[in-house]
């Protein structure tokens, strides 16, 4: 759904982010692929370490790295996650 | 004749093009003697509006149908009903029929044998519907096809999140849920006036911000509001937005008040507000959400917010959304706007920076004279009994006092000049401590005779339910220069 923005336009759409984690006790970490060449090598990294310290993740991806993350993908991170770590490049 | 709309590709230079849908028992009436004239070369494009494979004899006659379902075609083409012929030359629509008959097609193609090819068919049939004037359609096609009209930025949501409490978060509410603002929603709220969408209507406190039609618009949708409310809502963001009035003082202030918007003529009427039973109450949908849609383009656009520049310390409901209409019909009065300068006939919003309504109740009272001096009473209390000039107020008569006044021949003014007359205060009684409170007039004006309101500060009008020996005090906030004067402006169309 898209709706028209009813305000004066003078502050971005896309909200400020979260305050930084204080700690990663109890959190759900998405670990986001853009769909580039070895992220996934960097992601299954992470993903060992951060379980290692008993920390929840889970793996999204985006369909191409070639445009922004599409808005439902994005929903569905915010609600599953309370951090989320993309790897970038090849 | 019905204009083309914009440029297409899909729009042939020269030639006829004929608009057709399954779901027309006229157009099925016609298929073979479209699918004649193509074969006679008299018809260039068939295009069908709801399926792509009508009308089947056109494969026979060797011509493609053009898929139109997802209508730009038609959109572009203006189209109002099905079949339509329109013949173009040098891109330009130099002939149109629509619907069938013998003699219009005949005259159309210049061709009268026509008359006796078709002699077994009817003579004429009406057109059906085009699909482009389906229920919600106009306004979908107007934002897929209609080029940049909407200049709003567009916020996408995610399939799985609640537009409502999406609203809410973003902060667009007033606390109670907003209808989303949607492009096709907004299209069809701009088809409530003649404005241009990107035209300027007021610059809009707080934050100054210039306030166009389309803005006016979501707000309107967001309220709740029917299109035909839409001019109502310019005219009062007009007003409002006036150095007069003072909707930036208004807003700020830490006193009661907020804008109330009374509307007359026959505008009020049309578009069904109420100024009857509970006229000042819930139930009636115009007059619950005009004066909401100023108040979401205060907040949404000008940046006036609770907490913010809003520094009420009580606010008051109506601050939700205060409008109503006066009752002309059955008053023994000339209105409000009339009063205020605007033409009988001419339909006017007035802005008036009020808190809520207080009751005067008086059910003895059979003389003229004795309501009068019981609405000085409980006008006396505006703001504070010891308060002089300071405040205005607006008085809703109702019918059962408004007779008591009409059957003496009081007009308004009459009726103002008794009640003003019963207002002039002493001012030994209502300096600072007198009577022992600390509040009221500077000591140095002791001797004077002090007017509870200011000449142009106290006003009338007729409306509320047919029962009830009850008026209504609406107080105003900070008079004049220093404050907020009442504003009136004509609707426009």
């Amino acid at each position: 759904m898209k709706l028209l923005d009813p305000t004066s336009e003078r502050s971005p759409i896309v909200r400020e982010l979260n305050p930084r984690l204080a700690s990663l006790d109890g959190v759900t970490v998405g670990l986001l692929d853009i769909s580039k060449p070895r992220g996934d090598v960097f992601l299954d990294q992470l993903e060992y370490r951060l379980n290692e310290r008993g920390v929840a993740t889970k793996r999204y991806k985006k369909p191409t790295y070639t445009k922004p993350a599409p808005i439902d993908l994005r929903y569905l991170i915010s609600q599953e996650c309370q951090a989320v770590i993309e790897a970038l490049a090849d | 004749m019905t204009e083309t709309t914009g440029s297409s590709s899909l729009l042939p230079l020269e030639g006829v093009v004929a608009i057709v849908k399954r779901d027309c028992p006229t157009c099925v009436l016609v298929a073979p003697v479209l699918c004649d004239l193509a074969q006679r070369g008299l018809i260039t494009t068939i295009a069908s509006q709801d399926d792509p494979t009508f009308p089947g004899e056109a494969a026979s006659c060797g011509i493609t149908i053009f898929d139109d379902r997802d209508l730009e075609l038609s959109y572009r083409a203006g189209l109002e009903g099905v079949p339509t012929l329109i013949r173009f030359s040098g891109g330009v629509e130099v002939d149109r029929t629509v619907g069938w008959s013998t003699s219009l097609w005949s005259t159309f193609f210049d061709d009268v044998s026509m008359l006796t090819s078709y002699n077994t068919m009817p003579k004429q049939r009406v057109a059906c519907g085009s699909r482009t004037l389906d229920f919600g359609m106009p306004e979908r096609l107007a934002v897929r096809y209609g080029g940049e009209v909407l200049r709003s930025r567009q916020i996408e949501l995610a399939t799985d999140e609640d537009e409502w409490e999406q609203m809410f978060s973003r902060g667009w509410s007033d606390g109670l849920p907003v209808v989303p603002p949607t492009p096709e929603r907004v299209m069809r709220m701009l088809a409530g006036t003649t404005r241009e969408p990107s035209d300027v209507i007021a610059i809009v406190p707080p934050d100054l911000i210039e306030c166009t039609v389309e803005k006016i618009a979501i707000s309107a949708v967001m309220a709740g509001c029917l299109p035909e409310y839409l001019p109502v809502v310019i005219a009062a963001v007009e007003a409002a937005c006036t150095s007069e009035f003072n909707a930036h003082g208004l807003l700020a202030t830490t006193y009661f008040s907020g804008p109330v918007v009374i509307v007359n003529g026959p505008k009020a009427g049309l578009i069904g507000m109420n100024s009857g039973v509970n006229v000042l109450g819930q139930g009636n949908r115009a007059n619950a959400t005009i004066g909401r849609a100023l108040q979401l383009v205060i907040r949404n656009v000008g940046g006036g917010i609770p907490g913010g520049v809003d520094r009420a310390t009580f606010g008051n409901p109506g601050k939700l959304g205060f409008a109503f209409a006066e009752n002309e019909k059955e008053s023994p009065w000339s209105s409000l706007a009339t009063e205020r300068g605007v033409d009988p006939g001419r339909s006017a919003v007035t802005l008036f920076a009020g808190e809520g309504p207080r009751a005067i109740v008086d059910q003895k009272s059979r003389t003229a004279d004795s309501l009068a001096r019981s609405f000085a009473a409980c006008l006396r209390t505006v703001a504070h009994p010891k308060l002089a000039v300071a405040f205005d107020a607006l008085v809703v008569v109702s019918p059962e006092h408004g007779r008591t006044f009409a059957n003496e021949g009081w007009d308004k003014a009459r009726l103002k000049t008794e009640v003003l007359s019963h207002l002039q205060l002493l001012g030994s009684d209502i300096v600072r401590d007198a009577g022992g409170i600390a509040e009221g007039v500077p000591l140095n004006l002791a001797d004077s005779i002090l007017p509870k309101f200011r000449p142009d500060g106290l006003w009338f009008l007729y409306a509320g339910g047919d029962a009830g020996m009850f008026s209504a005090i609406i107080g105003g906030w900070v008079a004049g220069q220093e404050g907020s004067t009442m504003v009136t402006k004509e609707i426009a169309s």
